[in-house]
C-alpha cells in the first residue's frame, strides 16, 4: 500500500504539489515511484524555463521504463533539485521529502483543480 | 517438403498436424480469406544446388572488375588484415541476435564495450554508442541530437564542404522531420567562416555540422569556431574520418560536442557501398539525447565484471514515439570489425597507415603537377585525398585508366578531379598511373 | 575451461604490435609537414598487442556468446532462422567485396545485375511493383516507407495528411519511426483477440490520415482476418496501407502483402531471407511499393536499359531524397539473393507453412502448462501470458532465465504489452521436430520446477558464466569505456 500524505495536492498523473506562498514544490507520489521501480535518472528542466499545467516538463527513468513528468501548475522554474543528478534513488527512498522542481506559479488557482489526499488515494486503489 | 534448410519429412508433418488437430498444412491458413491466398507461381529461378549457386556467383563476379583504386569520395581502399575476416566468421558472433540476454551474450557486449572505448579514444569524446547504420545516418541523427538538446531552436547549419551524399541524407531526414537546414557556403575549398558567423548571429541555430577532412580532402582549420557556436547557444558536430583521427586534431580538440562519421576507413571492404559503420560520440552532457544502443560495465551477483545494454529508457521499445530515435539495432558485426582492426593496428599502426597514405598522396600530387597537365585547385593542407584542376578530357582519361585496371579520380566537373591514395597503393602503381596519364593527349 | 574476463586493453604492452605494413619509400614526410595546429595533440590509447593476442582474445569472447549455430533461438518476432554458410562464402568473394561504390558502372555490371535481380525478386515475392534496397535495417525501412507515404500526399498537394494510425499492439519502432518521419501517431485499439478493432478504426479515418501501419499476422502471431475490409476503408478515406515486414515469414509462399491491399512495405532480409543478425546488425530493410508510388522511392536506384545494361539512377522528379550514402548494405543483399536462389520458386513456397506448422506444434504442446490467452491457429509465432499456474510466483522473466540453464535462448518477453507476462515464441521453419520436442520437454520441466521449487527457478540462471548483472547500477552511473572504468576503479 503506497503512502499518501495529507495537505498535498495531487495530479492524476501522480505528481504532488506543496504550496509555499507563490511557490509550488513539485515531486512524484509514492505510488508513482513504486510503479517505476529503481529510479536511475531524472530529466529536469532548467531554472528559468516556463512550464504549463498539463504539459510535460521532464521524465523519470528506471532501468526498463520511463515516465513523463506532467506539470500540475503553470509558471517559471525557480529551482531544480540538483541532488537528484547524483542520487535519483532519493525518490525511491522518500518520494514526499524529495522534491523535483520548484515553480513560481503564474496562476495559483490552478492548484484548486488538483486532487486532495483522499481522492488521490481512491484513484490509486482503482489503478 | 524436406530441403536442405527445412528438415520436415512427410512423417514429421503428419505427426505435427495430428498434435495440432488439423488435416492438412493448408488448414493452417484456414483463417486467411481465399481471395488473398497466393495461388500462382513465383517468377523466380528454380532451386539451385550449392554447385550451381557457386557457379552463378562466379559468373556474376566475372562481370565485375577489381581495380587499383585512386579515388575516395568517402570510401577508401584501406587494407584489412586477414585476422579480421577470420575472427568475424566465428558464427558465435554473426549468428547471435542483439544481446538482450546478457548472461549468454557477454561476447557481443564486451566487444561493443571495447568498440565504444576505442572510438571514444579516437574522437576524444567521453561517450560513444554501440554504432549506427552508416556515416550519413549518423550525421542525420547528430542533427536530431542537436535540435533536441538546443531547446526551441530548429535550424542546423551544414557546411557545403561535407560530402554531397552525406548532405543529401541529412537534408532528407530534415525535410520530413521539419528541421531547417541552411548550407554554409564554401570559399577556396573550405567552409566560409565569415558566412558561418553571420548565420549564427540570427540566434536561431541549434547546431552546426562541419567535416574533417572535408569533401576535397582538405583538413580545415576550425580555430575559434566552437567558441562562436557555443556563444550563440548552439552545438557543434564534427563529421570525421576515424582512421585519420589517429593523427588529425580531434573533434574534442576543436571543442565539438558531437563526433560522427563512417568507420569504413578502419580497414573495411568497400563492398560496393556497404555494410559500413556509422559512429556517434558525444560529451557526457548529451548522452541522454544520444540515439541507439549503449553498452555499460557493471557487476553480476557474485561480483564478476560484466556488460549490459544500458540507458535503454531513451529507446523506442520503451519510449515509442518519444524515443530519441527509431533505431533499434546497431551495426554490431561491423563494430566488431573495427574493434579487431584497431586492436591489431594500435595507435602506431594507425599512424603508419596515415603516414603511408599521406606520403603517397603527396608523392602523386607532386608528380601530377609535374606532368604540366594539372594545377592546384586549392592550396590547402590535405591528408590522403586532394583535388586538382585540369584541361584534360577527364572522361577519356578515366576510360583509359579503367582499361588498364585503374579506378581514376572522381570527376567533380568544371575540370576538377579528386584523387585518393591509401597504404595499399605502391610507388610503382602511382608511377604507372602517371605514365598512363602522360600518354593521354 | 578457464573463465576469461580480460579486456583487450588489459593485454596491452608498450611496443608490442599486431601489424606489419610495407616500407614507406616515397622519400618524403608529408604527414610530418602538416601544420601543427591541425594535428592531434594527445595520443589515442589503443591496445598494443600481438596478432596471437588478438586472435585468442576474440576467440575467447566468441565462446561467451550464444548464436543460432549454438542452439535453438525461439525469439519471437526476430525470425532466428538458420544462416546458410554458402551465403557467407559467396558474399565474401573479392569480385564483389573489392568494388568501390563509385566505380564506373561498366566495371560493376555483375554487382548491379544481382542488385537489380533482387529488387525484382522481392517485388514478385511481395506482390508489389518495385523495391528500393537502400534502407539498412527494418526500422530504417519503416522510416523510408513512411517518407514514401508522406511524399505521396505532398506530391498531390494534400498537405493536411500528417497522421498515421498504429495499432496499440505494434512494436515500439512503428510509433518511433512515425515520429522521425514527422507524422503524428493515432493509436487504434485491439480487440481482446489482439486484432484491429474495425469499429474503433472507422472514426479515425478522416482527411488528416496519411495511412495505417500494420503487420499481418499481428504481433500476437494472429492473422488479421478483416484485412480486406480494413484495406478498403483506408483506401476509401484516401490513406495508404503500410506493411511492417517483421512478420512476413509465415506469409512466404501463401499470401503476398500486395495482394492484401498494402501499398508500401519493408522486408527484413535478416529475418525472412536468412541473413545473419550479426549480434545486432548489419541488416537490410528493402522497401517495396505499389505501382503508383514507384517514382517516390529514394535514390540511388538500379535500373536496366534497353540494351540490358544496368545503371544507377540518382535523380527523379518526385524521389523523396536519399536515406543512405550509397546503394545500401550490398554485402547483406548478396546473402539474401543466394538464399532465394537456393530455395528457388519451389521451396520458397514451403517457408511460411513450415514456420507456421512449427509454431502451432509448440503452442498446442505447451498450452496445458502455459496460459494461452488467444486460442486458435496462429501463424509463425504465438504469445503465452506466463505460466498457467502462477501460485509459486514464478514470472515470465524467471522462466526465460531458467531456459538459459537448459541451453536454449529465451523467447521474447514482456512484448507485446497487451498482457502482463507476455512470452513470445517463434521457432522458424529451419528447426526439426526433434529440436521442438526437446524444447517442449524443457518447457514442461520448467513449469514443473515452478510448481515444486519456485525459489530455484526465481534464482535462475544458475549455470551461465554470469548471473543477475546489476542493471540499475549500470544505468545510474554509466561506465561506457575502459577509460571511465579506470577512473571509477
Amino acid at each position: 500500500m503506497s503512502k499518501v500524505i495529507e495537505g498535498l495536492h495531487y495530479a492524476e498523473s501522480h505528481e504532488w504539489v506543496k504550496v509555499e506562498g507563490e511557490i509550488a514544490v513539485i515531486g512524484i507520489s509514492d505510488y508513482a515511484q513504486h510503479a517505476l521501480g529503481d529510479i536511475v535518472y531524472v530529466d529536469m528542466p532548467e531554472v528559468g524555463d516556463e512550464v504549463t499545467a498539463g504539459e510535460d516538463f521532464g521524465a523519470v527513468e528506471s532501468v526498463k521504463a520511463a515516465s513523463d513528468l506532467f506539470c500540475p501548475v503553470s509558471g517559471e522554474v525557480v529551482e531544480i533539485n540538483e541532488a537528484l543528478e547524483e542520487s535519483p534513488e532519493k525518490i525511491n527512498e522518500d518520494a514526499y521529502s524529495t522534491w523535483i522542481i520548484k515553480v513560481k506559479m503564474s496562476d495559483p488557482s490552478e492548484v484548486n483543480a488538483l486532487l486532495d489526499a483522499a481522492t488521490y488515494t481512491k484513484l490509486c486503489e482503482n489503478e | 517438403m524436406s530441403n536442405r534448410y527445412m528438415p520436415h519429412t512427410d512423417a514429421d508433418i503428419r505427426k505435427m498436424l495430428d498434435r495440432i488437430g488439423l488435416a492438412s498444412v493448408d488448414d493452417l491458413y484456414g483463417d486467411v480469406p481465399a481471395e488473398v491466398i497466393f495461388k500462382g507461381d513465383y517468377t523466380l529461378p528454380s532451386a539451385m544446388s550449392e554447385i550451381e549457386l557457386r557457379r552463378y556467383f562466379e559468373e556474376l563476379g566475372d562481370k565485375n572488375r577489381r581495380l587499383k583504386v585512386f579515388a575516395g569520395g568517402g570510401v577508401y581502399d584501406h587494407y584489412s588484415p586477414s585476422v579480421v575476416p577470420h575472427l568475424l566468421s566465428r558464427s558465435e558472433f554473426y549468428t547471435a541476435y542483439t544481446p538482450y540476454q546478457p548472461e549468454i551474450s557477454q561476447g557481443t557486449l564486451q566487444y561493443i564495450f571495447e568498440y565504444q572505448s576505442m572510438i571514444s579514444e579516437l574522437t576524444g569524446m567521453e561517450s560513444t554508442n554501440a554504432s549506427m547504420y552508416d556515416g550519413a545516418t549518423a550525421a542525420a541523427e547528430s542533427m536530431f541530437m542537436m535540435v533536441a538538446s538546443a531547446k526551441k531552436k530548429n535550424r542546423v547549419l551544414i557546411s557545403s564542404t561535407l560530402l554531397d551524399n552525406i548532405k543529401r541524407v541529412i537534408c532528407t531526414y530534415a525535410k520530413f522531420h521539419e528541421v531547417d537546414i541552411t548550407e554554409i557556403p564554401e570559399k577556396d575549398g573550405v567552409t566560409d567562416l565569415v558566412a558561418l558567423k553571420e548565420l549564427l548571429s540570427a540566434g536561431d541555430v541549434a547546431g552546426v555540422i562541419l567535416p574533417t577532412p572535408n569533401k576535397y580532402g582538405i583538413i580545415e582549420d576550425y580555430t575559434g569556431v566552437a567558441d562562436e557556436i557555443h556563444a550563440a547557444k548552439g552545438y557543434l558536430a564534427i563529421y570525421a574520418d576515424p582512421s585519420a583521427l589517429a593523427v588529425l586534431r580531434t573533434p574534442v580538440e576543436w571543442d565539438a560536442d558531437i563526433a560522427c562519421g563512417d568507420g569504413q576507413t578502419l580497414g573495411m571492404p568497400m563492398q560496393f557501398g556497404g555494410p559500413y559503420l556509422g559512429f556517434i560520440s558525444c560529451k557526457s552532457a548529451l548522452i541522454r539525447k544520444m540515439p541507439g544502443r549503449v553498452v555499460g560495465a557493471t557487476k553480476d551477483a557474485s561480483g564478476k565484471r560484466c556488460y549490459v545494454l544500458t540507458l535503454q529508457a531513451r529507446e523506442q521499445h520503451i519510449r515509442r514515439e518519444k524515443a530519441t530515435s527509431n533505431i533499434c539495432s546497431n551495426q554490431s558485426l561491423m563494430a566488431l570489425y573495427a574493434t579487431i582492426y584497431l586492436s591489431l593496428m594500435g595507435e602506431n599502426g594507425l599512424r603508419d597507415v596515415n603516414a603511408l597514405a599521406c606520403d603517397g598522396a603527396h608523392y602523386l600530387y607532386n608528380k601530377l603537377i609535374a606532368t604540366g597537365k594539372f594545377t592546384p585547385a586549392f592550396d590547402k593542407p590535405f591528408l590522403k585525398e586532394f583535388v586538382l584542376k585540369t584541361d584534360m578530357d577527364v572522361e577519356a582519361m578515366n576510360k583509359k585508366l579503367l582499361e588498364n585496371g585503374i579506378m581514376g579520380p572522381l570527376d567533380l566537373g568544371n575540370g576538377l578531379v579528386e584523387f585518393a591514395v591509401t597504404e595499399k597503393r605502391t610507388k610503382e602503381e602511382i608511377d604507372q598511373l602517371i605514365t598512363l596519364i602522360q600518354e593521354e593527349a | 575451461m578457464k573463465y576469461y574476463d580480460k579486456l583487450i586493453f588489459e593485454l596491452s604492452r608498450p611496443g608490442r604490435r599486431g601489424y606489419q605494413l610495407p616500407v614507406d619509400n616515397y622519400g618524403e614526410d608529408a604527414l610530418g609537414s602538416l601544420p601543427e595546429n591541425l594535428m592531434r595533440k594527445e595520443k589515442p590509447e589503443l591496445p598494443e598487442v600481438s596478432e596471437l593476442d588478438v586472435v585468442r582474445h576474440f576467440t575467447n569472447l566468441s565462446s561467451k556468446n550464444f548464436g543460432v549455430d549454438t542452439g535453438f533461438y525461439p525469439l519471437g518476432s526476430c525470425t532466428m532462422k538458420y544462416n546458410p554458410k554458402i551465403n557467407e562464402e559467396v558474399a565474401s568473394m573479392p569480385q564483389f567485396t573489392e568494388l568501390h561504390p563509385l566505380q564506373d558502372v561498366e566495371s560493376a555490371q555483375g554487382a548491379l545485375e544481382l542488385y537489380y535481380n533482387l529488387q525484382q525478386a522481392l517485388a514478385n515475392i511481395a506482390g508489389l511493383a518495385e523495391f528500393t534496397l537502400n534502407p539498412y535495417a527494418g526500422a530504417h525501412g519503416e522510416l523510408t516507407g513512411l517518407m514514401v507515404m508522406r511524399q505521396y500526399h505532398k506530391s498531390r498537394g494534400d498537405h493536411k495528411r500528417t497522421k498515421v494510425i498504429v495499432p496499440d499492439s505494434a512494436h515500439g519502432t512503428n510509433p518511433a519511426s512515425a515520429m522521425v518521419a514527422g507524422l503524428e501517431v493515432l493509436e487504434v485499439k485491439s480487440k481482446p483477440n489482439g486484432s484491429i478493432d474495425v469499429e474503433d478504426l472507422k472514426p479515425l479515418l478522416d482527411d488528416t490520415v496519411a495511412g495505417i501501419m500494420m503487420t499481418n499476422p499481428n504481433t500476437l502471431g494472429m492473422f488479421e482476418t478483416e484485412i480486406v475490409e480494413i484495406a478498403k476503408l483506408v483506401h476509401e478515406a484516401g490513406g495508404l496501407l503500410y506493411y511492417d515486414g517483421a512478420n512476413l515469414n509465415p506469409m512466404l509462399g501463401k499470401v503476398r502483402p500486395g495482394d492484401m491491399g498494402f501499398d508500401i512495405m519493408h522486408i527484413n532480409l535478416h529475418k525472412t531471407f536468412s541473413t545473419p543478425h550479426g549480434g545486432g546488425g548489419p541488416g537490410s530493410g528493402p522497401v517495396g511499393v505499389a505501382k503508383h508510388l514507384i517514382d517516390l522511392l529514394p535514390s540511388p536506384h538500379v535500373a536496366k536499359d534497353e540494351n540490358g545494361k544496368f545503371y544507377i539512377e540518382y535523380k527523379g522528379n518526385n524521389r523523396l531524397g536519399s536515406v543512405s550514402a550509397f546503394l545500401g548494405n550490398f554485402g547483406v543483399m548478396m546473402k539474401a539473393y543466394a538464399y532465394i536462389l537456393s530455395l528457388g520458386k519451389e521451396n520458397i513456397k514451403n517457408v511460411g507453412p513450415m514456420a507456421t506448422l512449427n509454431a502451432n506444434y509448440i503452442k498446442e504442446s505447451l498450452k496445458d502448462d502455459y496460459l494461452l490467452p488467444i486460442a486458435g491457429v496462429c501463424k509463425h509465432e504465438f504469445v503465452f501470458d506466463g505460466l498457467k499456474d502462477k501460485s509459486g510466483g514464478v514470472t515470465t522473466l524467471n522462466v526465460a532465465k531458467r531456459l538459459l540453464d537448459y541451453g536454449f535462448h529465451a523467447p521474447t518477453i514482456y512484448f507485446p504489452l497487451l498482457f502482463h507476462e507476455s512470452m513470445m515464441i517463434e521457432p522458424t521453419e529451419t528447426e526439426s521436430l526433434e529440436t521442438l520436442d526437446e524444447f517442449i520437454c524443457v518447457m514442461h520441466q520448467v513449469a514443473k520446477e515452478a510448481r515444486e521449487n519456485p525459489d530455484m527457478v526465481k534464482g535462475a540462471p544458475h549455470t551461465t558464466l554470469i548471473s543477475h548483472p546489476d542493471e540499475t547500477a549500470a544505468a545510474k552511473k554509466p561506465i561506457l569505456s575502459y577509460k571511465q572504468m579506470k577512473q571509477n576503479a
